[in-house]
């Protein structure tokens, strides 16, 4: 390197050919990414998240997940996030080791937007979710180590004009879902909540409804998932993706969703009808 | 470089590579940046709907380019790159059009001095503040020489008589319509002095950063909107202030409407989901049914 190349974008920001972020910073700076870091051998105690659910309903998708991490015996965090905006059209829910999925998400948001802006078009739902694979894949080797991280992914599809769930298995494997999913610790029992619940044609306010109730008897049976928690008001994060984009529901609204199930829960805890 | 045959004095060295680059960016056509009261506005004579001259580089920064495609889309990504890679190791604050500019000026500087021909280009690099004082525009010459330019700049083609006008013309608190309006009878005149050329939307490139949106801020303005904007007869005079359509970064194109049915990406490849889509919603009734 000569003095004038100081400050000079380095040639690797010049190659031609990639439009996707992982690749180019796995040429131009890989110990960012966290699959190509090294692993110190044994094993650590890490916070992990839980459950996440995820139905589909008429024109659009929810996405829940309850609020704690837990690290062995003990709550780790009361208030974390779980459930993220990855664009305009699509969120995603981790449940794993809580850093490494946060990391991933992040990578991927970026991915996602770099793609749109250097193509100057959006990327498909399934592209979206083959790249989220390819990422889980990528961290197969701190999966083996106790580092596993299950995302779940759901957007609007632009093309058949309906949410759509892929589910993901820690090797990488990516699976289409229909109607409803859960991941994570608390996901049976959520899975045979929204079994029960969860019917076609749904409106979104039963669909946020039928998501609070599957979160509800997750926390229930599951020491790991965080049940609704009145003193602090701290409500589970839901996300919604419809032909609107992706958002997140107001607080006020998943409050009253979360008193009207507690209200009917209220002498019939296994809500039971 | 260090073996030629004859001595070449370094002044005429420099100045055949800077007039072999400026010929190379008099040859296109023109682009102009300018502020109006709500952000910047990129206005680019552009016949191509894929080749774009303007782009979105990260939340509140833009990029114009003038000169040969190859290698203002090679900065461009570049920029984008370098955008995304520091917006994610820091934070998206973090991300400012000044070290961008840098970077490129030393990025250009060097090619022109090191490699055996300059790049043709000129660009610009434009960053929408949260008032019109903070909006920054910056002009980057073949040579790696960056001016920080105030309210606009011309460039590419034959910029005299643009950049006159617009030092004319240009006052602070324009709005969008008033803005394009001027960018758009000054593109179209003749340098040579004779009628204006008549210049329609399909012929222009649009896109503005809108300093009233979150987050992202550049968008493209084509189709009805653009038509409005530049009618003198349509009241339109400032983009709305919600999207169209979200996820695209056009404002009001043209919808194409309900494209389920047209689209060749609905046959998948993906060995999950190759399934038709009858089948699915059959299943779904079905497990409706149990769930009652």
């Amino acid at each position: 390197m000569t003095a004038a190349d100081v400050g000079r974008l380095p040639d690797t920001f010049r190659s031609a050919g990639s439009s996707s972020f992982t690749e180019f910073v796995a040429t131009h700076a890989p110990e960012l990414l966290p699959a190509r870091r090294p692993l110190p051998p044994g094993s650590i105690d890490a916070p992990h998240g839980t459950t996440i659910v995820v139905l589909t309903y008429a024109g659009g998708l929810i996405m829940a997940g309850d609020r704690r991490a837990t690290m062995g015996n003990l709550i780790a965090n009361r208030d974390m996030e779980k459930v993220f905006a990855t664009d305009e059209f699509s969120v995603v829910g981790i449940a794993g080791t809580a850093g490494l999925a946060i990391e991933l998400v992040k990578l991927f948001q970026v991915e996602l937007e770099h793609y749109e802006k250097i193509e100057g078009t959006l990327m498909s739902l399934e592209g979206k979710a083959n790249r989220l694979a390819a990422m889980i894949r990528g961290n197969l080797g701190m999966a083996m180590q106790g580092l596993a991280v299950v995302p779940i992914f759901g957007g609007f599809d632009l093309d058949t004009v309906t949410g759509r769930i892929f589910s993901y298995d820690v090797t990488g494997g990516c699976y289409e879902e229909h109607n409803h999913h859960s991941v994570g610790s608390g996901s049976p029992f959520a899975r045979g909540s929204m079994k029960k619940l969860w019917h076609p044609d749904m409106d979104q306010a039963q669909a946020l409804s039928v998501a609070v109730e599957a979160l509800y008897d997750a926390a229930d049976d599951d020491s790991a998932t965080g049940g609704p928690d009145v003193l602090r008001r701290t409500w589970p994060t839901v996300a919604i993706v419809d032909a609107e984009g992706s958002r997140f529901a107001e607080d006020a609204s998943v409050a009253a969703a979360v008193e009207a199930v507690l209200a009917g829960r209220t002498g019939n805890p296994g809500g039971a009808r | 470089m260090s073996q030629q045959p004859f001595y070449v004095s370094p002044e005429q060295l420099m100045k055949d590579r800077a007039d072999f680059a400026r010929k190379g960016i008099a040859r296109g056509r023109s682009v102009i940046v300018l502020g109006y009261d709500l952000g910047i506005a990129f206005v680019a004579e552009n016949r191509s709907r894929a080749l774009h001259k303007v782009s979105e580089i990260y939340d509140r920064i833009g990029f114009a380019a003038v000169g040969k495609y190859n290698e203002f889309e090679n900065l461009r990504v570049a920029g984008i790159r370098y955008a995304d890679l520091r917006g994610y190791s820091y934070d998206r604050s973090d991300v400012s059009a000044r070290a961008l500019a840098n970077a490129y000026a030393q990025t250009l500087g060097s090619v022109f001095i090191q490699e055996s021909k300059p790049y043709e280009v000129e660009i610009c690099v434009a960053e929408v503040g949260t008032t019109p004082e903070g909006d920054q525009i910056y002009r980057l010459t073949y040579d790696g020489s960056v001016a920080d330019e105030v309210g606009w700049l011309a460039m590419g083609g034959a910029t005299e008589p643009l950049e006159a006008g617009l030092k004319e013309q240009w006052r602070p608190g324009m709005t969008l319509a008033e803005a394009l309006g001027l960018a758009v009878r000054l593109l179209a005149m003749d340098p040579a002095g004779g009628e204006p050329r008549q210049l329609d939307q399909s012929g222009l490139e649009v896109a503005v950063l809108d300093r009233t949106r979150p987050r992202r801020t550049f968008r493209r303005i084509t189709g009805p909107l653009l038509a409005a904007l530049l009618s003198e007869s349509d009241p339109t005079s400032d983009a709305p202030a919600e999207d169209g359509e979200p996820g695209h970064r056009d404002i009001l194109h043209d919808v194409a409407g309900d494209q389920a049915s047209a689209s060749p990406r609905h046959t998948s490849t993906n060995p999950q989901t190759q399934r038709p889509a009858e089948q699915d919603a059959q299943e779904g009734a079905g497990d409706g049914a149990e769930g009652d």
